[in-house]
């Protein structure tokens, strides 16, 4: 299987054929060398990674009392799909909103590509190649799709006030920008969709559009809250398939999921928090059978039977 | 009943100086709350400081007409840097409560009798319009259509509504823009825009101050076409008006505070007029309604047109409905 150009897994995905696990994690040369890059990084939570596009250290932020996130080192490979998971109320979207600049850390510290980030307002943080997407799909539900997309480009001259007014000094860029938000629409199948309103798209659609957008800022890392979230089973795999296109083309991602099944579909590296902390990391298989990890999922009683402590709490009550 | 009359004092509403002022006003509420989603309640504060900087700037010190317009433009975008620094970084909500309450402050400041030496306490300024009149090319009443009009009153609404037909245009060169799709796009998500590299805090300064601009030309039109400034004229009505007719137009349209004005204004001038002929004419008896009651009734009747308005017509006249199907908020 290694042997496959880049090109076929797509064509074999489109025969429309529901592909099993091991087929979807089709091998490429990027994928590979993602997978490569990951053989000597010990299996343990913080550990270094051979080339961090995104480095994080000391990492706090309180809500009051409560320590959402607490995370002594996290690094980033570059070029891997990392997936970011974790229990209801772990601190995942909380460290991504730190990381990009939509929250403000306590403490800490993060370099992104060798740059200081901490404390950097949002908008240089996406201008700067690290763009994310949200829980809650955020499209532009008054502007049409287009329009959407067009908005994703940076250094756009006519986006200048004084330029705005004379469309002579940004019509050809704006022709420029149009192109390539067709092209990506195109990939992403909602070219048909072109000229209506946002907010007329179906939920799955919503979330195509919002990664698409986000690709018109031509990032370096990609970071996805939850891009399952909502999507109906028939655009999964079509999502899937962009998120791994993202790696192929040479981007870094970042995500936060709780569909286990496409953790471990498409994750080169996974990245496990737990009340604040990062408690394990490594490859999805190694990581989803950690003892650590049920434990956070589950409890770490969950092994005992609920009937038992049932019965002796009414017990208890009767006495 | 003097069907002729009604008709007569109606039509030249439709033209009048009150529509110019208001719908400048709220051409730049079009831009802060229509396109960008800004709840600015203090419009009647950037037109009081473009007037008053006028006013004062030619009655108190003496200097000369232009300067003052400079300095009422100056007064306009510095009321919106210092309106907007501490407020656009909070949720829209904060912009609405702190505009209201600096354009009563700012309104009283102006009617304070410590300060009646500058700026005339409650009577307010006069005497500041020669330069403005010096240039009247009308030397006799001026027919324009059906209308006539006095030579001073035909060039205030000659440069009023070249003013108007000056800041739609704008409007809609910076509309169809890059720059206008990202005032729209924060109107619809703040935080969608920053994630895509905008810096979302200085587009919204940018759209306060130009709709303060073009309120300042509210101010400037509506000191002129008096010939004198009060600063009760600058009550929060005069927002209120301004939002009334911006939604009976047609909020994010360019020429929905137009038609709103020019509506707005025929109909509160021909429901005053007819019904104080119904009144005199007996139509209506005298223990119903007196003659000084006809200024609060058609209020009352120009806010039930306004809810039934809302009810059945909720994008305005000229608004888009699909536009405003997806309100998400």
């Amino acid at each position: 299987m290694s042997a496959e150009s880049p090109d076929e897994p797509a064509t074999r995905l489109d025969a429309g054929k529901a592909p099993a696990i091991d087929e979807v994690q089709l091998r490429t040369p990027t994928r590979d060398a993602a997978l490569a890059a990951f053989a000597t990084v010990p299996h343990e939570a913080g550990t270094s990674k051979p080339d961090a596009i995104l480095t994080a250290d000391g990492v706090v932020r309180r809500f009051g009392g409560l320590v959402a996130v607490d995370v002594d080192h996290l690094e980033v490979q570059r070029g891997s799909i990392t997936a970011l998971i974790g229990p209801n109320g772990a601190g995942k979207t909380t460290l991504f909103n730190v990381l990009t600049g939509f929250d403000r850390a306590d403490h800490g510290d993060w370099t992104f590509d060798g740059r200081r980030l901490a404390g950097v307002p949002a908008y240089r943080v996406a201008r700067g190649g690290m763009v994310r997407t949200f829980q809650l799909t955020k499209a532009l539900s008054r502007l049409t799709v287009i329009e959407n997309m067009r908005l994703g480009a940076t250094g756009q001259r006519g986006e200048r006030i004084w330029r705005a007014m004379f469309s002579w000094l940004w019509r050809n860029q704006e022709d420029e920008i149009t192109q390539r938000a067709e092209e990506l629409l195109a990939r992403f199948k909602l070219d048909h969709m072109r000229d209506e309103y946002a907010g007329s798209l179906s939920g799955g659609q919503r979330k195509l559009l919002e990664m698409a957008r986000a690709l018109m800022v031509q990032p370096d890392i990609v970071m996805l809250d939850e891009p399952m979230a909502g999507v109906n089973p028939a655009l999964t795999q079509s999502l899937l398939r962009h998120v791994r296109d993202l790696r192929e083309q040479g981007m870094t991602v970042l995500f936060v999921e709780h569909d286990m099944d496409m953790v471990r579909d498409i994750s080169d590296w996974v990245i496990v928090m737990g009340q604040g902390k990062i408690i394990a990391e490594g490859p999805p298989q190694s990581v989803m059978a950690d003892p650590k990890v049920i434990d956070a999922y589950l409890g770490a009683h969950h092994d005992e039977s609920l009937t038992e402590k049932k019965v002796a709490a009414e017990r208890d009550q009767e006495v | 009943m003097d069907w002729g009359f009604i008709f007569d004092v109606s039509a030249r509403s439709l033209v009048g100086q009150e529509a110019i002022v208001y719908a400048l006003a709220a051409i730049g509420l079009n831009v802060q709350f229509g396109y960008t989603g800004l709840l600015n309640f203090g419009q009647a504060a950037f037109a009081a400081v473009a007037g008053y900087g006028l006013a004062t700037t030619v009655a108190t010190f003496g200097l000369p007409f232009w300067l003052g317009i400079l300095i009422g433009f100056a007064g306009a975008a510095l009321l919106a840097l210092l309106l907007g620094i501490p407020t656009l970084r909070l949720r829209a909500d904060y912009l609405a409560i702190v505009t209201i309450a600096a354009s009563e402050i700012i309104r009283l400041t102006f009617r304070s009798s410590t300060l009646r030496d500058t700026f005339g306490g409650s009577n307010g300024l006069t005497g500041f319009t020669n330069s403005f009149f010096d240039l009247n090319p009308y030397e006799e009443p001026m027919g324009f259509g059906p209308w006539t009009f006095g030579s001073r009153e035909a060039w205030v609404l000659t440069v009023g509504w070249v003013l108007v037909l000056f800041a739609c245009l704008i409007v809609w060169a910076l509309m169809r823009s890059p720059w206008g799709r990202v005032l729209k796009a924060i109107r619809e998500d703040e935080d969608a825009v920053r994630s895509v590299g905008k810096n979302v805090y200085f587009y919204k300064m940018q759209s306060l101050a130009i709709g303060g601009l073009i309120g300042a030309l509210a101010g400037f039109m509506f000191s002129i076409a008096n010939a004198a400034i009060q600063p009760d004229l600058y009550q929060p009505t005069f927002t209120f008006f301004a939002y009334t007719i911006l939604i009976l137009g047609g909020a994010a349209r360019v020429f929905g505070p137009v038609v709103g004005a020019i509506i707005f204004w025929f109909v509160l001038q021909f429901l005053a007029t007819l019904i104080e002929s119904g009144v005199r004419a007996d139509i209506f008896p005298f223990s119903l309604m007196t003659t000084t009651q006809v200024g609060p009734v058609r209020f009352m009747l120009v806010g039930i047109i306004l809810i039934l308005l809302l009810v059945f017509r909720p994008q305005g006249i000229f608004g888009n409905r699909k536009e405003l199907v997806f309100d998400v908020r």
